[in-house]
Parts: structure tokens; C-alpha cells; sequence
């Protein structure tokens, strides 16, 4: 199997939008700096953590466990045939993850003071924060490492290649050791607000819940971005690895809800889902989005079918965010009266770091060696 | 070289503490110390409470605040009051807020009544803001048990506000170089051997200050007297000598703060439900308490994600290499 | 001024003499017009006050003394703008006031029961002085007959009853503890009839006078709370008005008698100011019509409570007042006082316009899926 560029024009229409786009974040985002975090965002005392940490890291870095669910399934278990997916997955994560920590700089308020983080003598090993920050600017470095032979390939550095593939188990091992680290631990995040969040939401068990659907975002992630860059560079839908890879997700559903739904019974306060308050409203409609793919998925014939595929993996995608919405903005409810809705100009930063992301994708697949060479009959 | 390895790392170690800000480079590493024996703490008595704000005057002027205008001017159709925050934030460390139901006719009853609060820091025993803060910024003084925060440790990440159950730190979202504020218990009074700010503008002692134990045993006293029985109430703190004597209101027989969230050094007294003033209804031990167990228990000494990275990183050089050896294989056929 | 008064002219209320009953045409309008606003009544009342009180019917008022001090008649011959002594007494016909009447003995007496009579069911009862009711009612005496029988002979004649200052309302200062008298105001022995409590020790008089006015001018009784006084006069805290609120407001207050905040005037609620739990309107309509300051807060001294029963008299001069209202003007957020942006429309769009753009690409993408689905495709069997 060899990878190669793409190629064709970057300088097309659709890029043009997002520059559009990117440029717009970007004025906010001087304006976030000279004016403050109120100029731009409706966050507030009661919700401190709103659309940017919500969407673009803990939601965006679950979308970008795609580099990191295939690896643990190429490079773990050693199912080589996923290979072709892998590198355009962990590009894609590479893209995630890196614009999650351009988020966190424009998030934080003492952006200058963000290094203290890691620092000895103001580092706090108790926090969770803690761990999810090492985890995940540590997580950024090797996920930039891991895709480090694509540069090397394209530079035509044999020894660089060579010494970068011997060295590369480490950054593999890291590449799983890290996110699962962290992407449980954005859950655990939350244990914390205690009382702040309803019992449907709140529980010990949060860490392995967002584990579980950071995996399955990031399969679905896979399937959606493979699909959506085969119909947009008009490639063979690569279905037959699609298909196999998507078996997995019913099943991982499955242990996820089982746990969801033991632990809440086992608490004693399943009879709130049918309270039909705003928690329980969104515990029911996460549950149904999270019972359409699983039903879908679990029939051979539709993993067959790339369009059932495509919905199922948009509709995982979207369960698992509005899990991780629900959790930290919607059902969360801090109380003494506060309410937020994130700002036209909070949204359109979002926006804006999500066309970057997308313009970085583009380029990269186009000019480097990304997605396997297609062998035309 | 005839640095010796030793010396070596000592000058690293000296280039790792200038890079740290000249800081102690032991990491600030706190334990939950309990209550310190004579922490300083404040019994806020709600059925003592007439509302009049001096505390709230009391506090801006002790710590140099300034005043506040919000849109609970135009809420009550009003304009250019003197000083009308709508809630605690970063220039009101203190405030009086109104519990209000029905035609709120009688003081201090759940129905059709009304009643006081006084929102401020509770200086927790347990504090879930000290517990998640990622810089250490936010720390409970050994001592007096105070919660202080370090302007030159913060990044400003706001998870205290998320942490904490009385939604106290509060952020300036309107500066580009924001700050957390919240109550820091007039600690540059208390090294004057001042008190607080506001038990001293306190017109009724319904902010009590003193040593947490004698406090404590004046609001259970309290408890202890019957309904409608005279009281004498002292005021600013338990030795001024000056006290106003009034019956006994209808307390709930429970000291908020006791043990509330793991206990805090600001205890509450109120005749209507805690949880109607505000101040939600916690465990005996704090949120920080769990998710620190969970996290220790997780990540004890890193020998868990040590050995899982052991695991990971042996199957990726295998595989890896397997990997390799079929396309060297692959390539020698072709 | 000048506009009412020629609108009063233009409507032909106004007497052509200007020198009415000793008042000048301009004070005579001044103060009906300061009555309708103090009634709060329209400006355009002030018409209506005029002619009700330049008309030739006058009502008449039956005044009985009982225990009391005779404070509240002496307050009333002291109010001056205009000089109100004349009005009220040429307004209405004052048939029976032992303070005021030349008569005494059986003469009073006599003029008393023949007014009785005579005006039965259309005389005011103005009622100055508590009732007692311990051992028959002997401490009070007038003719020989108590206070109770007296009452009980006239009230049940009154079109109206008006019991002025706190004696009358509910006891006074009579009834404080140990009450050796049995002390009661009037509404605690006339159930039928409408009284209308107006306390204070003294009453401020102009209450009376607006309220014999409202009468007079509307033909019925002003709105009353729950306590029987008229709400245009005791709507109100005596701490909502009070000049010095804005010390209480900012936290400074006078600790004691000559202190630097009691110099500077600061507020006297640790004094045991009673102003926050006391209905009247003393620091609005002040006393003894000599200018600001000439109330009882405004010369020093805290509130004492005299118009609130249950507090004048009862509760300790120093101590300090505990039930407060919660109502406005005192500003307080709500325990949940709402916070924080909501929905905007810019925001609603962004987050409309992404949802539908995602959701038709979506489409379309998943359209395009289904017509490469169903041809199946040869590079696809190739693969496997």
C-alpha cells in the first residue's frame, strides 16, 4: 500500500469560504484580546466554560479521536487491513486537537500565566485539569510526531524516515496512552459541579462513559470523514473496510448504555428520567440518538450500504456531542439565576477554528502523502 | 568538564526554578487540613438580619471596592441607586440577597415570607475550588484557613467557578486582563488584629466574627433557645460587650456549615429552608473529595498509565515491526 | 400655581371674594390644591375641594374626649397653612368639643344630646382618647356617665367615626403593659360602623384634616389598610421617606447620643430607630408647619413607633426594630436574581444557518450515497 498526495488546486471556492470564515474568527479574536472575554462571548460567572471548551475541546477532541481509535485497532490489535485509514485519520486528529489548544489559549483569561500549568511550584497534581492539559498538549506533540513520516516522505529523508519509524512504538503507545487518559478525564471533569448537575448526568462512572463514546466518535468520525473526502475528491468509497470497521460500534453502544443505565438504576434515580424536566428531556432524546445507529449498525445489510453508514456515524457524531453539550452547558445548572447562550461572536470563533481545520485538512491531503494511491482498474 | 554530575543538575534545578518565577520549586503539594483550631469564621445569623447592606458597605470599604451598577436598577424601575449589584461579582465580594414568597408579608417564613442572605465566600474545610485549580492559585492557608488566591499563579481557566457549590469566584469577562475576586475574609485586617470588614459594620451581630469553636457553640446556644424567648444577641463579635437582647426566632434546628460540603468556616443560621436561601443541600464531604479519589486511584505513583504504556508500547513495536518485515517481504517479491 | 388658578377661575369655583373666611384667595387655592395631591387625588380634585369646602352645607362633628391628654386638639389649633382653625371649624359645625366649646356643665351637655338628635345618622364622631373597660369603666368619667356608655349612646347615631391619635386607635399609651385601666381604642367596641383610625401622639392634624376633606369632597371614606388609617397618610414606612435613609442605605449609623454619626446625622437605627416598621407619613408632611427637620428624625431622636400599634408604647424605646419590609424601594436581588445573555438574534442565526447548511450537505452527501449504492459499483468487487 502507498500513500501519495492528492494534488490539484488548494486555491479553490470552497477554500475561499473558509479563509472568509477564518478571517472573521480571527478579528474577533484580536477583539477577545483587547477587550476581554465579554466583548465576545456571553460567558458569565454561573456558566465560565461555554461554547469554546465545550465544543472545540471536549467535544472536538472526541471528534478527533479518530487517529486514536485506529490506532488501537491497527497498531493494538494489529488489523493491518485498516491501514489505508489510518494516517487521514490522524490527520484529521492532528487538526483537532491542535485548534483545541489554540482554543484553550484564547479561553483561559491569564493566557500568559497558562504555563504554570505544568510548572513546578504552582502545578496541582490533584486536579483533574491537571492531567487533562499535560495529557493533552502532550497528546498534540505526539500526534505531530506520529505524522512526522509524511514530511519525511514527501521530502524524499529516507534516514529521517527510517529513524522516525524505528522510534515510532513509543509515540504509538503514547498515541493510546494519552487519550485514553484524558478524554476520560474531560468527564471526570465535571465530578466536581457535584451538585450543579442532575443525577441522570452525574456519576462516578463519567470517565468511562466519555471513553467509551470518544472510541465511537472517533470510529464514526472515521467513517463520515473517509466517506464525505471520497465523494468530495471523488474517490471509491473505500466500503468494505467501512463496513467491517463499523461493527464495532454497536457493540461498544451497547456496553455504554448498559453501564449508563445500570448506574443510574443502580443510584436509585432512574425514576428521574421520567421527571420530563429539561435533564430528563435530554437524557431521553441523547438516548434515542444513541439507539438509532446502534439498531442501524447491528444489521449486516445496512453496514453494507455506505448511505446507512453515513447516517449512523453523523447521528453518533451527534449523540455524543449533545452528551458532552448536555453535561457541561445544558443540563448544567449552576444555579443563583444564570443563563447563557454563546454569542454571535463566540460562535463565529468556533466557526472560524473550524474552517481552519478544515482549510489545514485540504492542504495537507493535497500536498503530502495522506490517502492511499488508487489503483483504477 | 570538571563539573561533576552532582553540580550538574544543580545549576539545571537553579535554571528551572528562575524559569519557574523564582518560586519555591516544591510543588505547592496541600492536604485537606480540617479546620484549623483557631481558624477565624463567621456566623451569619438570617432571622438577625434587617437587610440594611452595611455589610456590604463594611466590605468595599475595608477592601477598596468599587461600586456597582446592574440591571436590577431597571428590574425594579429605579435609576442611579447608590450601589446595586445583582449578585456577587468581582467588585462585590458580599452580598444581601432577598428570599421572597407570596405577598412576602412576615420575616424569616417559608410562605407568603421573606427572608436574608448573605452570599459570600464560606471558606470551605474541604474548598473544591483549591482542589481543581491547575496552578495552584486558589489555597487554603494551613493556618487561618483562609482561601486565598495568587494573582501570579492564575491562568485563568475559570474551573473554580465551575467547582465551586456556592458559585463564589467570580471573573472579570469584561477586562482583557481579568482577575478572579471573591471574599478573602479581610486577611490583611485580621494581621492588623482587625476584624472582618463586614461584622463590623454589622448593625444586629447577624455577622458574627470570632475563632470557629466559640462560633460554633454560640449558634447551637441559639438553637438551644426556645422560640420567642429573649436572647441576648451579641454583636461584631462574641467579646465586644455590646449585645442587643430580642426573642428567638424560629431557627431550622441545623448549623449550615458544619458539616455541609465537608464543613466551612462561614456558618449560617436561618429560620426558612437553606436551601431557599441559596445554599444548596451537600454531602458531608466535598465534590473535590470524590473526584480526588477517583483521580489518586487512577493515576497512584502514574503505576497504572505506566503499565499500560509498557502494554501499548510493546504491541505497537511489534506490530510495527511485523508490519515492516511483510512490506520488506512484499517488496523483495516484487 | 397660576395655571390651577385660572382653571379654578375659568370654572367659576373659585368664590369671587378672594378674602374667604379670613384666607387669602391664593393660600385658599394653595391648599386645596396641596390637599388633593396629599389625599392623592388628581390635580383637577382641587376643584372639587374648593367647592365642597365653600359650600353651605356644613356636617356636623360631635367631638368626645375620653382618656387622653388633649394633645391631638392642641396639634390640631396649631396647624397654620392656611389658618386651618378657621376652616375646620367654619367648614363643619363643631356642635360638641369640651376643649373648644364655651359652655360647660349641663349646658355642654345638653347641646350634646340635642345634636345627638337632631343630626342622627348624618354626624361626624370624632373620637380623641382611649376607652376603659376594667371595673365598668370607672376610671373615666364625664357627667357622671363612663366613657363605654357615652360611646355606646353616640356611635350607634355617627354617619362616621374618626378616632384621633394612637389612644383612640387601639389604646395609646394607656394600653401599654400592665393596661390598669383596660384600655381599648374605639374599633374595639364600635363593630358596625366604619372607624377611622388616625395614631400618632400627637396625630398630625392635617391627617384629619384631609380626611374630613375626602369626606366631604367624595362623599365617602378614604381607602383604609389593614389596620383602619386612611392609606394616603399611612401607606408608607416612615423608613422609605426618611431623609436620613440614605445613611442607612451606606452603613453609617449614629451609635449613641452625640457620637460624631449622631452629630453629623446619620441614621439612628442602632439607636433603636422604630421608622422601619412604622406606617406614617411624618418625614413627608412634618410637624408644627416651621420648616425641614421638625419631626421627630429630623430633630435626632429615633422613631418611636406612635402610629403603629404594637410598637408605640410596647416595645422598648432603644430597641431596635426587627420586622422590615421587602418591597421596593429597598433593593435586593433575589436569591435567584436572573443573570447572564441569553438567546440573541445574530447567535440564532449562526447556529440556524450552520444546523441547515450541515444538515443539507448532509443530505446531499447521503443522497449521493444512495445512487452509488445502488449501482453497485465494480472497483468495489474488485477490492474484496
Amino acid at each position: 500500500m502507498k500513500l501519495k498526495p492528492l494534488g490539484g488546486e488548494i486555491w479553490t471556492k470552497p477554500f475561499k469560504v473558509l479563509l472568509l470564515l477564518a478571517v472573521i474568527a480571527g478579528i474577533f479574536i484580536i477583539r477577545r484580546f483587547i477587550f476581554g472575554l465579554g466583548a465576545v462571548t456571553h460567558l458569565n460567572d454561573g456558566y465560565p466554560w461555554g461554547m469554546w471548551i465545550v465544543y472545540d475541546v471536549v467535544t472536538g477532541t472526541a471528534i478527533a479521536c479518530g487517529g486514536y481509535a485506529m490506532a488501537i485497532l491497527v497498531y493494538i490489535f494489529n488489523r493491518g487491513k485498516y491501514h489505508p485509514l489510518v494516517r487521514s485519520a490522524l490527520l484529521a486528529s492532528l487538526f483537532g486537537y491542535t485548534l483545541a489548544g489554540v482554543s484553550i489559549v484564547l479561553d483561559v483569561g491569564r493566557y500568559w500565566q497558562l504555563h504554570n500549568v505544568f510548572m513546578p511550584g504552582y502545578y496541582n497534581p490533584h486536579s483533574v485539569m491537571f492531567e487533562v492539559a499535560s495529557c493533552i498538549a502532550l497528546y498534540i506533540f505526539v500526534m505531530w510526531v506520529e505524522f512526522s513520516p509524511a514530511f519525511a516522505e514527501q521530502m524524499k529523508r529516507e534516514k529521517l524516515h527510517n529513524f522516525l519509524n524505528k522510534i515510532m512504538f513509543i509515540f504509538l503507545g503514547l498515541g493510546v496512552l494519552l487519550p485514553t487518559m484524558h478524554q476520560s478525564s474531560l468527564g471526570s471533569l465535571i465530578i466536581v459541579a457535584g451538585e450543579k448537575l442532575s443525577p441522570l448526568f452525574q456519576t462516578m462512572w463519567i470517565p468511562l462513559l466519555f471513553l467509551i463514546t470518544a472510541i465511537l466518535m472517533g470510529y464514526s468520525m472515521v467513517i463520515v470523514e473517509s466517506i464525505l473526502s471520497s465523494v468530495g475528491f471523488k474517490r471509491p468509497i473505500e466500503s468494505n473496510i467501512l463496513a467491517r470497521l463499523s461493527r464495532l460500534i454497536p457493540f461498544l453502544l451497547v456496553i455504554f448504555l448498559i453501564i449508563r443505565f445500570a448506574d443510574i438504576i443502580i443510584r436509585g434515580e432512574i425514576g428521574l428520567m421520567f421527571s420530563f424536566n429539561l435533564a430528563s428531556i435530554m437524557f431521553i432524546i441523547e438516548t434515542i440518538l444513541f439507539l438509532i445507529p446502534m439498531v442501524i449498525l447491528f444489521s449486516e445489510k445496512n453496514r453494507g450500504r455506505s448511505q446507512m453508514l453515513f447516517i449512523s456515524a453523523v447521528l453518533m457524531i451527534l449523540a455524543g456531542a449533545l452528551y458532552r453539550f448536555d453535561v457541561f452547558i445544558v443540563v448544567f445548572n449552576p444555579g443563583h439565576g444564570y443563563h447563557y447562550f454563546p454569542a454571535f461572536q463566540e460562535i463565529m470563533i468556533t466557526v472560524g477554528i473550524i474552517a481552519m481545520e478544515i482549510m489545514g485538512y485540504l492542504i495537507f491531503v493535497k500536498r503530502l502523502p495522506v490517502f492511499p494511491e488508487v489503483k483504477h482498474a | 568538564m570538571n563539573i561533576e554530575r552532582r553540580d550538574f543538575f544543580k545549576i539545571l534545578s537553579i535554571g528551572a526554578l528562575t524559569a519557574a518565577g523564582s518560586k519555591s520549586v516544591q510543588a505547592r503539594d496541600w492536604q485537606y487540613t480540617g479546620r484549623p483550631p483557631k481558624a477565624p469564621a463567621l456566623l451569619y445569623d438570617s432571622t438577625l438580619c434587617i437587610g440594611c447592606k452595611a455589610c456590604e458597605v463594611g466590605c468595599k470599604k475595608a477592601n477598596g471596592l468599587d461600586l456597582d451598577h446592574s440591571d436590577l436598577e431597571k428590574t425594579f424601575g429605579v435609576s442611579n441607586t447608590w450601589d446595586c449589584a445583582d449578585d456577587l461579582d468581582t467588585n462585590s465580594w458580599l452580598k444581601i440577597k432577598l428570599y421572597k414568597n407570596g405577598d412576602a408579608s412576615v420575616k424569616d417564613r417559608e410562605t407568603d415570607g421573606f427572608a436574608f442572605m448573605r452570599s459570600a465566600c464560606m471558606h470551605c474545610v474541604e474548598p473544591d475550588c483549591q482542589s481543581v485549580c491547575p496552578t495552584s492559585a486558589l489555597l487554603k492557608d494551613p493556618e487561618t484557613g483562609i482561601v486565598s488566591w495568587d494573582v501570579d499563579a492564575c491562568c485563568g481557566c475559570r474551573y473554580c467557578q465551575v467547582a465551586c457549590p456556592f458559585a463564589i469566584p467570580k471573573f472579570e469577562y469584561e477586562k482583557a486582563f481579568p482577575k478572579i475576586e471573591k471574599c478573602f475574609l479581610c486577611e490583611h485586617r485580621l494581621a492588623e488584629g482587625q476584624i472582618t470588614g463586614c461584622s463590623e459594620a454589622c448593625p444586629t451581630g447577624a455577622t458574627l466574627f470570632g475563632e470557629y469553636e466559640t462560633i460554633l457553640a454560640e449558634a447551637k446556644r441559639r438553637l438551644a433557645v426556645k422560640e420567642g424567648d429573649t436572647y441576648d444577641y451579641p454583636v461584631h463579635t462574641l467579646e465586644s460587650g455590646v449585645t442587643k437582647p430580642r426573642p428567638a426566632a424560629k431557627y431550622i434546628n441545623h448549623v449550615y456549615g458544619e458539616k455541609d460540603g465537608g464543613g466551612t468556616q462561614y456558618i449560617v443560621l436561618s429560620a426558612v429552608p437553606f436551601s431557599k436561601l441559596g445554599l444548596p443541600k451537600l454531602p458531608e464531604h466535598s465534590s473535590s473529595s470524590k473526584s480526588e479519589a477517583l483521580q489518586h486511584g487512577l493515576y497512584q505513583g502514574l503505576i497504572a498509565p505506566i503499565v499500560l504504556f509498557g502494554g501499548l508500547a510493546a504491541a505497537a513495536f511489534r506490530n510495527v515491526r511485523q508490519e515492516e518485515k511483510e512490506e520488506r517481504r512484499a517488496q523483495d517479491e516484487a | 400655581m397660576s395655571t390651577v388658578l385660572n382653571y379654578l377661575s375659568k370654572q367659576g369655583h373659585v368664590p369671587e371674594n378672594p378674602e374667604i373666611r379670613g384666607v387669602s384667595r391664593r393660600d385658599f387655592l394653595k391648599f386645596c390644591t396641596i390637599t388633593a395631591a396629599s389625599l392623592g387625588l388628581p390635580l383637577g380634585m382641587a376643584d372639587a375641594i374648593a367647592k365642597a369646602v365653600t359650600s353651605k352645607s356644613r356636617p356636623p362633628v360631635i367631638w368626645l374626649h375620653f382618656q387622653e391628654c388633649t394633645g391631638c386638639t392642641e396639634s390640631l389649633l396649631r396647624a397654620t397653612h392656611p389658618t386651618v382653625e378657621n376652616l375646620i371649624l367654619d367648614l363643619i359645625s363643631l356642635d360638641y368639643s369640651e376643649t373648644l366649646m364655651a359652655g360647660a356643665g349641663h349646658q355642654a351637655e345638653d347641646a350634646l344630646h340635642k345634636s345627638v338628635a337632631e343630626n342622627e345618622g348624618k354626624f361626624i364622631l370624632v373620637v380623641e382618647g382611649s376607652i376603659p373597660l376594667k371595673d365598668d369603666g370607672i376610671y373615666c368619667k364625664i357627667g357622671g356617665k363612663t366613657a363605654l356608655s357615652i360611646l355606646n349612646e353616640v356611635a350607634p347615631k355617627a354617619a362616621a367615626i374618626v378616632a384621633i391619635g394612637s389612644c383612640a386607635s387601639w389604646g395609646g399609651v394607656q394600653s401599654s403593659y400592665p393596661n390598669p385601666t383596660g384600655a381599648v381604642g374605639v374599633d374595639a367596641i364600635v363593630k358596625d360602623k366604619p372607624v377611622i383610625n388616625l395614631p400618632g401622639c400627637p396625630a398630625s392634624p392635617y391627617n384629619l384634616l384631609s380626611t374630613v376633606l375626602y369626606y366631604l369632597t367624595l362623599k365617602k371614606l378614604p381607602e383604609l389598610d389593614r389596620k383602619g388609617r386612611p392609606k394616603f397618610a399611612y401607606g408608607r414606612l416612615v423608613h422609605e421617606n426618611c431623609e436620613r435613609r440614605p445613611h442607612f442605605d451606606a452603613g453609617r449609623f449614629a451609635n449613641q447620643f452625640g457620637d460624631d454619626g449622631h452629630k453629623q446625622g446619620w441614621c439612628l437605627y442602632k439607636l433603636g430607630c422604630k421608622g422601619p416598621e412604622t406606617h406614617a407619613n411624618c418625614p413627608v408632611q412634618l410637624y408644627g408647619d416651621v420648616g425641614s427637620n421638625a419631626w421627630p428624625v429630623g430633630t435626632g431622636h429615633p422613631c418611636f413607633g406612635c402610629t403603629e400599634k404594637g410598637v408605640g408604647f410596647e416595645k422598648p424605646l432603644h430597641q431596635q426594630a426587627s420586622v422590615f419590609t421587602a418591597t421596593p424601594p429597598a433593593l435586593f436581588p433575589d436569591i435567584n436574581q436572573d443573570k447572564g445573555s441569553g438567546f440573541t438574534a445574530g447567535a440564532a442565526l449562526v447556529v440556524g444557518a450552520a444546523a441547515g447548511a450541515a444538515a443539507v450537505s448532509g443530505m446531499k452527501v447521503s443522497k449521493a450515497l444512495k445512487e452509488t449504492d445502488a449501482e453497485p459499483p465494480a472497483d468495489k468487487q474488485q477490492e474484496v
